[in-house]
């Protein structure tokens, strides 16, 4: 018999499926229950060489292309960790966001703010032995859409996780400090009130960089080995 | 008179816990599905939607060749819908498998006496296309072992991400055809009227086809993980 780590399930803070006034929700998420399934080998198990399935790291979103990008630079850094405070070290954080002006390069984004040919928006950051990753990029501006009347997102980084297992994957966006934006947006609502500031950066001194850049720190937390595994 | 409220945020120790799952929203293109990730076999593009991503603006992976691989090349192809029927075009499928042996490509597969092929990660990811279509090239997996003493059929596990998907949905792949499907002890967890949400309909020699229907009279089985 081969013996199998058993990852936590989800906690009270993940967001429902079904959030109606994130209205592309109301189509797109099932009505069925989930069927609870045991962890095997399956779901304990994951890809651990993202360089050979992703490429080389790209920590520099202001690097780039010819010249820097417009808008503020900022350092994002923080830790991966799993729910028992261990660093998950050597794992890829992909990140992608819109441009200081609010407008994501890719080209089914026809809202009326510049594109910055300097800006992409896109990169891959490696964590260290401690979990710890940086990255340098321009703080994301805030966008309209089409979710309800006036309706604007905060400013946000997407960032997406696999980490050690099938169980542990993670997309998240990360927001910034102050926004008043963040109450009234239905995605980061989605997220039960007592649990949401968990997806809001905070502004360090430590980490900004004298005549260079702001500093934000932003730790992401994924599910950790189960003290309690089902009896399977 | 009363002090100002404290505001929690992403460092305050009180709040540790799991990082909540956001949507990927509709604009992931040019940052998560990199040219190659749905051909686990190798050789082609496919899985990116480059056409997205304007000139010069492309920093993702290109695609690798694994090399020789063991097993049989099968060719995966669905669409997914949501409740109406209508096709989803900015959806993203994610796999995850065993090889051919049955072996996964993971450090905490610990079932060394199983052959590993260096070259097949087992990790797939493609973006729907206009019509909502996705499409694996890979190799069919091998037996992997279930709960307790059972073996699980040939599967792939599979992820669901899009617009309007506040977190993943979690389902699998089984194939049509494979006697081991009757004995599988997670297959069994479906409720009977719906497991065949679950099967791969076989379409050729090597080809399968698996829709995903996100909810609606014929809505696939997700499971919790």
């Amino acid at each position: 018999m081969t013996k199998i780590l058993d990852y936590t399930r989800e906690d009270a803070g993940q967001p429902p499926s079904l959030f109606p006034a994130y209205a592309s929700t109301v189509a797109r998420s099932p009505r069925e229950p989930l069927v609870r399934i045991p962890q095997t080998l399956t779901e304990t198990t994951g890809p651990a060489d993202w360089s050979a399935l992703m490429g080389e790291s790209k920590a520099d979103l202001t690097r780039q292309h010819a010249a820097a990008p417009l808008g503020q630079r900022i350092i994002v850094s923080g830790r991966v960790l799993d729910e028992a405070h261990r660093p998950v070290p050597n794992t890829v954080v992909e990140i992608w966001q819109a441009n200081a002006a609010g407008r994501y390069i890719h080209k089914k984004d026809q809202w009326d703010a510049p594109l910055d040919p300097n800006f992409t928006g896109a990169g891959r950051v490696i964590t260290d032995a401690e979990g710890r990753y940086r990255y340098v990029t321009v703080r994301p501006g805030a966008y309209p859409w089409r979710n309800h009347y006036n309706a604007w997102r905060p400013s946000h980084i997407h960032l997406s996780l696999l980490g050690p297992a099938f169980a542990t994957r993670l997309v998240t966006q990360m927001y910034f400090p102050d926004d008043p934006l963040i109450p009234i947006d239905p995605i980061a609502g989605a997220v039960p009130e007592a649990y949401r500031q968990r997806m809001v950066s905070r502004f360090d001194l430590a980490t900004t960089q004298p005549d260079w850049a702001l500093g934000y720190l932003f730790d992401i937390v994924l599910r950790g080995p189960d003290a309690t595994p089902m009896g399977i | 008179m009363s002090g100002p409220t404290k505001t929690l945020d992403n460092q305050s120790p009180e709040l540790f816990g799991q990082t909540p799952w956001q949507t990927v929203g509709p604009f992931f293109h040019y940052g998560l599905p990199w040219k190659g990730g749905a051909d686990l076999t190798g050789g082609s593009d496919l899985g990116a939607r480059p056409e997205l991503t304007p000139e010069g603006h492309y920093v993702l992976k290109t695609a690798r060749d694994p090399g020789p691989l063991a097993g049989k090349m099968i060719e995966i192809v669905g669409q997914v819908f949501d409740a109406d029927d209508v096709p989803v075009p900015d959806a993203m499928i994610e796999i995850w498998q065993a090889n051919a042996a049955g072996r996964y490509n993971s450090p905490d597969d610990p079932r060394e006496e199983l052959a590993l092929d260096a070259g097949f990660i087992g990790f797939g990811r493609g973006a729907t296309s206009e019509d909502g279509e996705y499409r694996f090239n890979t190799i069919l997996p091998g037996r992997t072992p279930g709960p307790g003493n059972s073996q699980q059929a040939p599967h792939i596990a599979v992820g669901v991400f899009g617009r309007g998907l506040l977190k993943r949905l979690v389902t699998r792949i089984y194939f049509e055809g494979e006697a081991a499907n009757d004995e599988d002890p997670i297959l069994a967890l479906a409720p009977a009227a719906r497991r065949l949400t679950l099967i791969a309909s076989k379409t050729g020699e090597a080809t399968y086809r698996f829709d995903i229907h996100l909810q609606g009279e014929h809505e696939t089985v997700f499971f919790d993980i």
